[in-house]
This record gives structure tokens, C-alpha cells and sequence, in this order.
């Protein structure tokens, strides 16, 4: 019987992630500050994309990015641009976001990957501090004073004005998280998943049997900074004002430890981790002004008892407690 | 990682992200009900000069009110959030403050980007906020929910442009740090120095992150300017005035009000010997004669600072003095009504406070005069009155 309950459970965890997403808007409205969670859940929804994206490109495939920050900011500034700049819908803001990011991505692409390790490192790196320059130093983004982003409204319907509450673009970033989340599963799933893991295995064996890996390469990049744009986007109207630190090295760094914490090479840890990271210091809040030191230790023992990140721990974890022997890895 | 392996998670992340909240619930209970008054201040960034003594001044104030029975005998509370002068890190905690603390009313930050980058979020949670930040783009136009107690970056500027017109100076250079108070003081020297008959003869901005500006100030030097403003906040105008030193420039050099803390000359040493800026009267209010209205104020807050921290006080953190006490006072005649506190801070009129004396309306949401400024000059490592 259990046996049969744990199946189901197996089967449709997706599923079952999407009615807690959907659910927990109820469950926090009985709490009183339940409105400040579910701006906080927002957040960890907004850096999910991202990390999923990120989790793609090095999880997957292998390639490493230490400026990811810079996709997530051209998203965020194209939206805020053509809203306040232009007086644009902020569906052109994305509609741009999405296609920006994609172009940049697939002009970048071609130089930048191929090089690897600590070369690629350095020059996603480099490519993070060019943007950030930009960002700072170019008129249209209002440089280093920053820009203000007008609110997200749909059909003249405000998505997060004071009346309605944080609940609404809650709904909106959550379900734009679980689709991009949804389409992310059945990639790594598919043919060109298994491409992509097998680039990270060996370049030269998967060469070999005829994976063309620079056009994987190039896709799975793309892919990576339209999810970086579309967060952006999303954060841009959320937070209503842009400043280029916002899209330094340290946002970069941020994001990578997200994927880190909840483990690389899986699409559950890249959502995993980025609301462990959103949240913990919320929950740090306790320890007052110590907050950063218990937040920097439990990073530290986290990596060291799990180098593979959570979603491994966890899935063991699981396996053990069904039952079930490890199958394949 | 296997398919069937990855397929796993999903109810377990529901347990943990449950999880977490159940134990974030238990720590926010809480039994009275004292009056809750927000604080956003930089400590652990680059503005930490500014906001420390803004925090320990606010700690010290509400130690004071409840010494003395509190307000209308509720307890005061305050819940002060870090920014490290992250604009993101303070949008997120004045919605925490709003939406988890549920505080009457926020006082800070204390930088002006981030000041400029809360503005909406206030006015959209309708929550009563009193900026510790200088720019004039703050409450001008005026926001129905945001008000400010520091001297504007334009009431200081037209202060040394009037000081410099004195002295016969007509070529300047100005160098301003990059973010939202530097741009600020960029915006108001462009403007006003064409009615002091005074001209910009060269704009040079660096960042706070740099450690050497002498390429700026070689270039500077390079020019006819008479004299130098640097606009800037302590760590970055100590940077400068070192460098100056070493270029060994001897044009006058001004400075922003963005520099009148003690931690200022101790970073720059010698090398702040001479400097000129503008500021409230707290830093000399030794010099100020006994009529001066604000002068009991001024001596008290900076014997009671002195007395608790062992520090000079400094205008920084008389910011914060002002910010609070306005709310208080607020607080006293409107309860905890929300919409009640904001309409009584507009009705603030002939409040003395540490910066100056404070006269609130629709119009004016910032309330001081250009005559609560004083010119002050660093002689010997220490704040001399000027005029």
C-alpha cells in the first residue's frame, strides 16, 4: 500500500509541486505577516529562473558563467527601459528581454565557448564587468543612480498594487517559474540533454560520436540568458527600481551559489537553492546582527557534507526511505 | 543523475519550503504591544560612517522615551534593519518592515541612491518615512509619504558657492564620487554656479571603489581652477584628500556635507588639514552664542552621545535624532493610526532639532532653511566655525 503511495508521489511530483506553488498563498494568508513571505517566496521564484537557466549551461553541459548577472540585468534594464523610457507595454519590455538576450547570447556564444575552464571562467567573468560598465556608465540606464520601473499592469489591471497585495505576482512569477521549470525537465530529458551531459563527460567522446558541439553549445547558452532575461524582466517590475550593483560580480557569485548549494546537475536544485538562499536570511533574522556569520557557516558546512548539493542528499534520502536501491546515476 | 533519481524531489522540496516557514512562524510571536518604529540604516557598507551613529543614536533615543514611560505609556520599539547601502537590500527591508514588523512609520536610509530607490515602494505600502539622505530629488517634488531631515545636497552646494564668491573665486573644478548622491551634487554645481558668477571648469567623477584618484586630479590640476569641490561621503573624500596631498596641489579644496563625521579626519589624517565644508551647527556648537536657539539642543544630544558611545557625535547621526524624534511626537498626538502619524508630520512647525529648526508642510516635506548650514574648516585635526 505504501509501496503504491510512494509510486504516486514518484509519478506526480511535478504535479504535486505545482499545487503546493498554487496552495501556499492560502496557507500564508492565515499568518499575519503571511503577505511578507509571499514577497519573499516572489524573490526565490525570480532568482529559480535564473538558476535553472544557469543550471542548464554548467549543471548540464558543463560550461562554467561567472556573469550570468549580466543577462539577468540586460532582461531587466530592456524592461525598464522600454517602460519608462519609451512609455512601451512592458510585454514589448519582454518581448525584447527575451529576444536581446537571445542575440547577445548567440553573437557571445561563438567566441566565448570555446575556451574552457579557467579561460571561460575568466572571460564570463570579463564579459559580467563589460555589461556592469555599461549598465553604470550608459545614459539610457540612468547610470550609476539608477532607473525606476514602473508596475506591472495587465490591461490597465495593476499586478502589484497595495490593494492586491503581493499575492498576485506571486501567481504571475510562479507560473512563469513552474513553465520555464516544466520546459527545462523535459530538455535534459531529451536528446539534447543526454548531448549535453555527454559534452560535460567528454568533449572529445562526445565529438566522436557525432555530437556537434558547438551548436550545442551555442543553444544551451542561449537558452540559459533568455531565462537570465525573462527573471530579469520579471525583478525589474517587481522591484521598481534598477541600480547596476544589483548586477555586479556578487549578484553573479549569488546566483552560482544557489546552484552550488542545491546542486548543479538537476533542475530541483536549481529551485531548491535559490529559495534556501532567499530565505535563510529571513529565517537568520533571529541571530540579529550575527545573521551573516550563521549564514556564511551553514554555506561552508553545507558544501562540505554535500558537495553534490541538496537535491542529491535528498533524492538518497528518499530512495532509503522507499526502499528502493540506487538505479544508475 | 537518472531520471527516475530526479523525479524524486519534488515533495521534498515541499517539506523543506514548509518547513522553513513553521519555524520562521514560531520566532514572531510575541505578547504586548508596543509602538513599532522602523530603522534603515548602512552599517556594514560604504556609508557604515553615516549610519552607525544614525543607529546608535536611534538606540539611544528610544532608550531615553521608554526610561521616561515610553509614549502615552506604550513602549517604543525599534526594528533596525542593515542596508550595507544595497538599494535592493533596502527596498526588501522596508517591505519586511511594513508587511512582517508592521511598523508605524520607517526612518533613514542613509544614502541618497538608496533613498531615491525606496521612494516608490513607500508610497505604495503607505508607510510614513522620514529619509536621513541629503539630495533635494528626495522630497522635491514633494511624495505624500516621504519626508527628510538633512540640509539638501542644493542648500549645501549654494553654501559654498556663496562662501567662494566671497573669497573672489571664479574657476572651480569639481569632482563628484559616481551613485545618487555624487550625480546629486554634479546636477546642483551645474546649475547654481552661473548665479555666483563662478565657473565649472572641469567635471571628473571616480568611484568609491577606487584606491587612487590622481589621474582625475592630475588632470584637475592641469586646469586655471582656483579651487577643488570633492563631492563625495567620508571613505571616498579621505581617498581624495590623501591624493591631493601627495600631488601636492595647494588650490583650496571644499567638501560635501557628506563629510562632517569625526571618522573623516581620522582616515585622512593630515591630509584633511585646511579642507572647508558645510554643515550643521553640532559640529561647533561651542562657538554659537547662547541665544542661538538650537544651541541647548546641540549640547545636550552631544554630551548624552558622548556619554553612552564615547564618541564625538556628529550631524550624521543627528539625522536620526531629528527623523525620529519628529516621529515620535507624531506618535504621541496620533497614536498608532498610520494615515494619522503622516498628517502630524506634516504639521510639524518650529521643531528644534539637532540639523536645525523644523518647519513641515504639503508643500515642504524637508523643512529646514539655507541658515541651518554653517561653513566649517579642519585646523589642527578639528572643526572650526567659519561662518
Amino acid at each position: 500500500m505504501i509501496k503504491r503511495v510512494w509510486k504516486v508521489i514518484e509519478q506526480f511530483h511535478f504535479l504535486l509541486f505545482c499545487l503546493l506553488v498554487l496552495s501556499l498563498p492560502l496557507i500564508l494568508r492565515r499568518f499575519e505577516a503571511g503577505d511578507y513571505y509571499l514577497s519573499v517566496l516572489v524573490l526565490a521564484g525570480i532568482s529559480s529562473i535564473v538558476v535553472i537557466g544557469l543550471n542548464l549551461l554548467m549543471g548540464y553541459a558543463g560550461q562554467i558563467s561567472l556573469g550570468h548577472a549580466a543577462f539577468f540585468g540586460l532582461g531587466a534594464y530592456s524592461s525598464g527601459i522600454v517602460t519608462i523610457r519609451y512609455g512601451l507595454s512592458p510585454w514589448l519590455g519582454f518581448a525584447l528581454s527575451i529576444g536581446l538576450n537571445a542575440v547577445v547570447a548567440y553573437i557571445l556564444a561563438e567566441p566565448i565557448l570555446k575556451l574552457k575552464g579557467h579561460y571561460l571562467a575568466m572571460a564570463t567573468l570579463g564579459l559580467g564587468m563589460i555589461f556592469l560598465t555599461l549598465f553604470s556608465n550608459l545614459a539610457i540606464t540612468g547610470g550609476s543612480e539608477g532607473l525606476s520601473v514602473a508596475k506591472l499592469s495587465i490591461l490597465g489591471y495593476v499586478l502589484n498594487s497595495r490593494e492586491l497585495k503581493e499575492v498576485n505576482y506571486y501567481y504571475f512569477t510562479w507560473s512563469i517559474a513552474l513553465l520555464l521549470m516544466h520546459l527545462a525537465l523535459n530538455l535534459v530529458n531529451s536528446r539534447v540533454g543526454r548531448a549535453l551531459r555527454a559534452i560535460h563527460a567528454s568533449e572529445i567522446a562526445a565529438h566522436s560520436i557525432g555530437v556537434d558541439i558547438a551548436k550545442f553549445k551555442t543553444q544551451v547558452f542561449v537558452i540559459s540568458a533568455v531565462y537570465a532575461g525573462v527573471a530579469g524582466s520579471i525583478f525589474a517590475h517587481y522591484s521598481t527600481f534598477l541600480c547596476p550593483p544589483d548586477f555586479g560580480l556578487t549578484q553573479s557569485i549569488r546566483l552560482l551559489t544557489m546552484g552550488v548549494i542545491g546542486g548543479m546537475s538537476s533542475i530541483w536544485g536549481a529551485v531548491l537553492g535559490a529559495a534556501i538562499l532567499t530565505m535563510l536570511p529571513q529565517l537568520l533574522d533571529v541571530f540579529a546582527e550575527y545573521d551573516i556569520l550563521v549564514y556564511g557557516l551553514v554555506l561552508i558546512l553545507a558544501i562540505i557534507f554535500m558537495p553534490q548539493g541538496m537535491s542529491q542528499k535528498i533524492s538518497l534520502g528518499w530512495e532509503k526511505l522507499t526502499g528502493q536501491g540506487s538505479q544508475g546515476s | 543523475m537518472g531520471r527516475k533519481k530526479g523525479k524524486l524531489f519534488g515533495i521534498l522540496v515541499m517539506c523543506v519550503v514548509s518547513g522553513l516557514f513553521l519555524v520562521q512562524t514560531a520566532f514572531s510571536a510575541e505578547s504586548k504591544k508596543p509602538y513599532k518604529i522602523g530603522a534603515i540604516f548602512d552599517i556594514s557598507g560604504k556609508a557604515s560612517a553615516l549610519g552607525t551613529p544614525e543607529k546608535q543614536t536611534a538606540e539611544m533615543v528610544v532608550e531615553q522615551v521608554n526610561k521616561a514611560g515610553g509614549i502615552n505609556g506604550h513602549p517604543l520599539e525599534l526594528v533596525f534593519y542593515d542596508t550595507a547601502s544595497d538599494t535592493q537590500k533596502a527596498i526588501e527591508s522596508v517591505n519586511k518592515l511594513v508587511k512582517k514588523d508592521k511598523v508605524l512609520a520607517i526612518i533613514g536610509p542613509s544614502t541618497s541612491g538608496e533613498s531615491m530607490a525606496i521612494i516608490e515602494t513607500i508610497q505604495n505600502n503607505e508607510i510614513p518615512n522620514i529619509s536621513c539622505a541629503a539630495r533635494i530629488e528626495i522630497t522635491d517634488p514633494p511624495k505624500k509619504w516621504v519626508f527628510k531631515t538633512p540640509q539638501t545636497d542644493r542648500q549645501a552646494m549654494a553654501k559654498i558657492l556663496g562662501y567662494m564668491k566671497k573669497q573672489g573665486i571664479k574657476k572651480i573644478a569639481f569632482m563628484s564620487v559616481e551613485g545618487g548622491f555624487g550625480s546629486g551634487g554634479l546636477v546642483q554645481v551645474d546649475s547654481l554656479s552661473p548665479e555666483f558668477g563662478i565657473e565649472v571648469v572641469a567635471r571628473e567623477k571616480f568611484s568609491e571603489d577606487d584606491t587612487n584618484m590622481t589621474t582625475q586630479l592630475t588632470k584637475i590640476r592641469g586646469t586655471d581652477a582656483q579651487a577643488l569641490i570633492v563631492w563625495c561621503t567620508d571613505k571616498g573624500s579621505a581617498k581624495v584628500a590623501s591624493n591631493i596631498r601627495q600631488l601636492g596641489m595647494t588650490i583650496p579644496i571644499f567638501m560635501s556635507h557628506g563629510i562632517a563625521s569625526m571618522k573623516f579626519i581620522e582616515q585622512a589624517k593630515e591630509a584633511a588639514e585646511g579642507i572647508i565644508f558645510p554643515a550643521g551647527r553640532l559640529l561647533v556648537f561651542d562657538s554659537l552664542p547662547d541665544t542661538d536657539p538650537q544651541k541647548k539642543v546641540l549640547a545636550k544630544y552631544a554630551a548624552d552621545f558622548k556619554a553612552k558611545y564615547n564618541t564625538t557625535a556628529d550631524t550624521f547621526g543627528g539625522h536620526a535624532w531629528d527623523a525620529l524624534n519628529i516621529v515620535i511626537r507624531a506618535i504621541e498626538k496620533a497614536g498608532d493610526d498610520i494615515n494619522r502619524i503622516r498628517d502630524e508630520i506634516e504639521k510639524t512647525k518650529n521643531f528644534v532639532g539637532i540639523g536645525g529648526v523644523f518647519n513641515f508642510s504639503e508643500k515642504d516635506h524637508h523643512g529646514l532653511g539655507p541658515e541651518s548650514l554653517v561653513m566649517i574648516k579642519i585646523v589642527n585635526g578639528k572643526w572650526t566655525y567659519l561662518e
